[in-house]
């Protein structure tokens, strides 16, 4: 098995080579420069001046000198430095943007699959029922509604009128004199509509997905065999068929690794969320090639981590997989 | 000098100004309680500052907070009239190349050290070191000799005379002990500025807030408003949301929420709204290029069918003026004597019918040799009051025969694509006005290459003329008379459809008194502001 993991890792640099080249190539196609927020239209910039910025970014290179210089620094572990006016290196920029997406899409994630499991089990469970209806409804709805129109409903209703939940951001304005204990509570007050938010529209994929799996098993022969030897209900869906029905989960949530470090721009432009999306959409509106080339490549690590993992734990999980 | 619009795109302005005043702030002044020190004023930003040295920045956001932060040597005064900041005076040599500014003695960095000319020399020498990716160079670039004789005394020698020379010198000067010898670009104070200003920085969260605390050593006045809390929230309804639960105490307002959603009894009880017009315009600029424009006749029938009135109404909901040139409405440069195109849909067809347009197939769309009167306007993505107007600007020339598509692009690839290699037939955008009326580099047929600023390719041997005697002419009269002209050719002309000035919206709580809204907008007198001691709201 090791050998085998070891294969995979392996066969992993080429795929990443390829896929860095490829989004190198496309984003250095897209029309338009880092340069040009500040030069373009401009009245005060001269065309040498243009010229001297472009040049202080290498922009006068040729594309595949420009791709060896990213891939050298990567290689050492560098992303560079952030093609915007900060200059920063987009190691850090990235840093400060991932504990708060991370966090926000785990917890989006376990109240996801806190409330689909059952919820898929239960449709499953007892099909065709008024309950199966009803929440197939709920959650279409919760699929169907757009994030940004049900955030700004929630905010106006809990935050304006109600005066409940605060509305944007995750800190209050005295946060930093507040106690530990105090700072926590602020931020999961400030969360409370925004996980909400997140987790209302997955719903649908998780909960309809765990239903299929649930169907699909209560039809296998073992089931049958279980309520044959005459075990309560309870035992042959939670004991027997839960167990099977898990396992594809497994293979979803490798797959939601990647997605772990992504945010969504609507979602974090509405709740003034600091989030890797909006930071990655603004990269890409800027043309800010070693940004967005970072938080591709993170993602691109993730990606083929996370199927690697997922085949992995399916592997040690199910005995059926593993002898192929 | 007129300056991109993009930055208006990026967030609401906050410094422009002509007066509207609400009467309710002349009582409350009038009865006011005595000033008082204390209590945070929260602002919002769309966008997040970019970087706080500021010849490294070029965004609204950046210069708002870099201007509380930092000191020119020279500031407009409410009035858009020059007063002297850092320099108490300046004297303008008799050849009008040198000017020499005498400096405060009384300026303190925020970090103790005292302000002197070498800080000035050493920002100009910032300015022009080809190593330092700043985008406003050019200007300084024509200083032929700066020099600081003593440590209060910072001269300039031009070239030639620059009507623009002295704004230049509003430009913030940076600490030289802070930051000589070293690679601007990777110093602390990209994002812990250390400035003169009446504000001094405190910290900076990204994506969340940057933290100002006033400044009790400043050289004016010790500002009354404690802090200012910049919460950057880039969605403008997620922002008003904040407002009205209280968590932020000034906004910029769109149109729409001015017009429409802030005209409850609770908003009025919490809130001030102000208006004024803001430095910048509208346009719809035709490719002169293109052989369809080249006819003056068809582009002022195209001025006659579009109803400037209605734009404004229906795209700003009223709260802006329609435009007539290049200059602001109520400021000096501005020339209201010239020729006006009223809405009139059938002198528009009888100058196109003049230049030989007929609808001759009766398909409702007019057309000469065989060719219909179609063409394309395009314009940037993610401001809606242009595609709004876009919108409206179709309609009405589809009334007088003219087929028109509205294009929609990213704003990258628009001006790449279509603006700079000059591959379009018309297009809607913006000018910011600056206070200086020169616009050379707009206007001027030397201009018109790729990716420069006359990209509509327009050449008028006058205008040139006039453009060029006008920024090296300092008496005001004189330069009056030079736009004046100007302005007047390009009434006649038509190279732009000049469409309209928005106008600035601000909201502030108003528990926050003293303030005056001025041509320059309210920001002017911003140390002044304060809030009465049992009105405030946050204790540190």
């Amino acid at each position: 098995m090791f050998v085998q993991i070891a294969k995979r890792l392996i066969m992993m640099l080429p795929l990443l080579l390829g896929i860095t080249l490829i989004s190198f190539v496309v984003i250095h196609l897209a029309p338009g420069e880092p340069t040009d927020l500040q030069t373009q239209l401009n009245p005060e910039v001269s065309s040498e001046l243009r010229e001297r910025l472009r040049a202080q970014y290498d922009l006068d290179k040729p594309l595949l000198v420009q791709y060896g210089k990213w891939l050298g620094r990567l290689v050492q572990l560098d992303f560079g430095e952030s093609f915007v006016q900060d200059r920063r290196p987009v190691a850090e920029k990235i840093a400060e943007r991932l504990p708060v997406t991370i966090m926000i899409n785990l917890l989006s994630i376990g109240l996801i699959l806190l409330i689909a499991v059952p919820l898929g089990v239960l449709s499953a469970v007892r099909r065709n029922s008024l309950f199966d209806r009803f929440t197939t409804v709920f959650v279409f709805i919760g699929f169907a509604t757009p994030s940004f129109w049900l955030a700004l409903l929630l905010m106006d209703f809990f935050g304006v009128r109600l005066g409940l939940f605060p509305i944007a951001g995750l800190k209050s304005l005295g946060h930093e004199y507040l106690s530990f204990g105090r700072q926590v509570g602020d931020v999961a007050h400030h969360l409370v509509l925004p996980v909400f938010v997140s987790a209302f529209g997955g719903l649908a994929g998780f909960s309809r997905y765990m239903r299929g799996n649930m169907l699909e098993v209560v039809r296998q022969d073992y089931i049958l065999t279980a309520r044959a030897k005459g075990l309560s209900e309870r035992v042959v869906i939670y004991r027997h068929a839960l167990h099977n029905a898990l396992l594809p989960v497994i293979t979803l949530l490798g797959l939601s690794v990647p997605g772990l470090i992504g945010g969504s721009v609507i979602f974090e432009t509405i709740f003034a969320i600091p989030g890797m999306g909006k930071m990655f959409y603004d990269g890409v509106m800027m043309r800010d090639y070693p940004l967005i080339m970072g938080v591709l490549v993170i993602g691109a690590v993730l990606t083929l981590v996370g199927n690697l993992i997922a085949d992995v734990a399916y592997a040690m999980a199910d005995p059926r997989i593993r002898r192929r | 000098m007129i300056q991109l619009f993009y930055i208006l795109l990026l967030g609401a302005s906050l410094l422009s100004g002509c007066d509207r005043k609400p009467p309710a702030t002349v009582e409350s002044l009038a009865e006011a309680p005595s000033p008082a020190y204390g209590d945070t004023l929260l602002m919002g930003s769309i966008g997040e500052p970019s970087n706080l040295i500021p010849v490294l920045s070029s965004d609204s956001a950046s210069s708002d907070i870099n201007g509380l932060v930092y000191n020119g040597l020279l500031r407009y005064d409410k009035d858009l009239q020059l007063e002297g900041e850092l320099a108490h005076t300046w004297e303008i040599s008799p050849d009008n190349l040198t000017i020499t500014f005498h400096l405060r003695k009384d300026v303190r960095w925020h970090d103790g050290q005292p302000f002197t000319a070498d800080d000035v020399l050493f920002t100009y020498q910032l300015l022009i070191d080809p190593a330092v990716p700043t985008a406003y160079a050019d200007r300084y670039l024509q200083v032929v000799k700066a020099e600081a004789p003593d440590p209060h005394t910072f001269r300039v020698t031009y070239g030639q005379p620059l009507a623009s020379a002295l704004i230049s010198w509003m430009f913030p000067v940076h600490p030289r002990h802070l930051l000589k010898d070293q690679d601007v670009t990777r110093s602390p104070l990209v994002r812990a500025p250390v400035g003169t200003g009446p504000y001094r920085f405190v910290e900076w969260r990204s994506g969340e807030k940057v933290v100002l605390e006033a400044n009790p050593d400043y050289f004016e006045k010790q500002p009354y408003i404690h802090r200012v809390v910049y919460r950057i929230i880039p969605d403008p309804s997620t922002m008003f949301l904040e407002l009205r639960s209280g968590g932020l105490d000034y906004m910029g307002l769109t149109p729409l929420q001015y017009a429409r959603q802030t005209d409850t009894l609770a908003f009025k009880r919490r809130f001030e709204k102000y208006r004024y017009l803001d430095f910048s315009y509208t346009y719809l600029g035709f490719n002169l290029r293109r052989p369809l424009f080249q006819d003056v006749r068809v582009r002022r029938a195209l001025a006659h069918a579009l109803n400037k009135q209605e734009l404004v109404d229906g795209v700003l909901l009223g709260l802006g003026t329609e435009a007539t040139g290049p200059y602001k409405p109520g400021t000096w440069p501005h020339n209201p004597d010239v020729r006006r195109y009223e809405y009139n849909p059938a002198e528009a067809r009888r100058l196109l019918a003049e230049a030989g347009w007929h609808d001759t197939d009766g398909d409702g769309i007019l057309d000469r040799d065989g060719r219909p009167f179609a063409f394309t306007i395009v314009t940037n993505q993610g401001n809606d009051t242009r595609t709004k107007s876009g919108e409206i600007i179709q309609r009405r020339l589809q009334e007088v025969g003219v087929s028109v598509k509205l294009r929609v692009i990213e704003w990258a690839s628009f001006i790449k694509e279509f603006i700079n290699p000059g591959d379009f037939d018309a297009t809607i955008l913006g000018w910011t006005i600056t206070p200086d009326p020169d616009a050379y580099n707009v206007w001027h047929s030397s201009k018109t290459g790729v990716g420069e600023l006359n990209f509509v390719g327009f050449k008028n041997a006058e205008v040139d003329k006039l453009l060029e005697e006008g920024r090296h002419t300092l008496d005001q009269q004189q330069r009056k008379r030079i736009y004046d002209r100007f302005q007047e050719i390009l009434a006649e002309q038509q190279p732009y459809i000049f469409l309209y000035v928005p106008e600035s919206l601000p909201v502030v709580a108003n528990r926050f008194l003293g303030i005056e809204p001025a041509p320059a907008g309210i920001m002017h007198n911003f140390i002044h502001w304060y809030v009465p001691v049992d009105q405030q709201k946050y204790q540190r």
